[in-house]
């Protein structure tokens, strides 16, 4: 692998950071925003791989016997291994509660959840929705025919 | 608003990275660790493929705390979804191709999953990946057959008693006066089938918990999902 290559990868590794953050930052779909945090995952993973990139160096397994010249480091391998599996439990976990709020509430847009959970938050504790007397007529309607 | 302020922390996190980018030296980092690692580790452990050396020779604790964390992550997701509804309307079977491929793939997956994790300690791989493709023999005919349940009971009973064995094995290399987890039995030929003392045993442990607990996992997502 030449430098250029090695700097391919490292571009990508940083691009896969960034458009996962901006996955969850941007996004208002909770599944969306799921994804986003597994793009950035993927990229910190090739980040923690490529931090002990070496150059023409072999993967750290003997074969036949035969000792390679110059192996790769095996430890961050093996911490990428524990990320992996790390991140597929995140993932379910993740995945699994959006379908719980996906059952609850009918929807996963991120806006409509917080609207109606304050609207439950207020309804339970018996008080109106705070509101601004400048808000526009029509919020202040749907606030009204809510309750 | 949030629009404005999402934008301004992508950019500082962009000219953040940027700034590290110009720091960093390409493909010559001098290494520390994985140097000695890879003098010794053929000695010492005997296993062939070094990162299943440390793996489950020099950090096995850890694989053991992060077995616990996906075993957390499935228990909380069981405890999430809850169980299906008594009544609830499952899929219909999926179409022919589906359901014939199922059948031809659950012995092919089989045989390279059980492959994979008994050559963890020679070849790329081990546990954690040959017990993701157990996981999926017995999960893809579930996608063709949404009708057919998993037997949970028999899912976790494996599962515990794989967790079970990883820690015992541990507890035995207390007993003869090492550490816990430290690697037991003789560590044979560098490169044979029978080499590197317990670790194949560990990784057939890791392979069984992973493969269960994933399967178990994604079953009761697919069933929650036909609930609805």
């Amino acid at each position: 692998m030449s430098m250029d290559t090695s700097l391919i990868f490292h571009i990508a590794a940083f691009g896969l950071i960034l458009i996962g953050s901006a996955g969850i930052v941007l996004s208002t779909h909770l599944v969306r925003i799921i994804f986003g945090i597994a793009l950035l995952e993927a990229g910190a993973n090739l980040l923690l791989l490529l931090a002990t990139y070496r150059e023409g160096s072999s993967a750290p397994i003997i074969v036949d016997g035969q000792i390679p010249a110059v192996m790769a480091d095996p430890v961050p391998q093996a911490l990428v291994l524990t990320a992996i599996v790390i991140g597929v439990g995140i993932l379910a976990l993740a995945l699994s509660l959006a379908l719980r709020v996906q059952r609850a509430y009918g929807t996963l847009d991120l806006r409509e959840i917080r609207q109606r959970l304050e609207q439950d938050i207020a309804d339970e504790a018996g008080i109106e929705l705070p509101s601004s007397i400048d808000a526009p007529q029509a919020v202040v309607k749907r606030q009204e025919g809510r309750a | 608003m949030r629009r404005i302020s999402s934008a301004l922390f992508l950019l500082g996190l962009g000219l953040l990275i940027a700034m590290i980018f110009q720091t960093m030296e390409f493909g010559s980092v001098a290494p520390l660790v994985g140097q000695a690692i890879n003098a010794t580790a053929a000695e010492q452990v005997g296993a062939a493929n070094f990162v299943t050396s440390v793996v489950l020779g020099y950090r096995g604790f850890d694989t053991l705390l992060e077995l616990t964390i996906l075993f957390t992550a499935a228990t909380a997701g069981g405890l999430v979804l809850g169980k299906p509804r008594a009544g609830a309307v499952r899929d219909p079977d999926s179409g022919f191709i589906l359901r014939a491929g199922a059948d031809l793939f659950f012995p092919l997956l089989l045989v390279v999953g059980l492959y994979i994790i008994l050559h963890g300690h020679l070849t790329p791989g081990g546990g954690f990946q040959g017990g993701v493709i157990l996981a999926a023999a017995f999960f893809i005919p579930i996608l063709a057959r949404p009708g057919t349940s998993m037997d949970h009971r028999l899912v976790s009973i494996i599962e515990g008693l794989a967790g079970a064995g990883f820690i015992l094995i541990g507890l035995l290399a207390m007993l003869g006066g090492g550490d816990f987890l430290t690697p037991l039995l003789d560590t044979g030929e560098l490169g044979a089938l029978l080499s590197a003392g317990s670790l194949p045993l560990l990784y057939i442990a890791v392979g069984l918990k992973v493969g269960s607990e994933l399967a178990g996992l994604l079953a009761q997502l697919s069933e929650t999902e036909a609930s609805d």
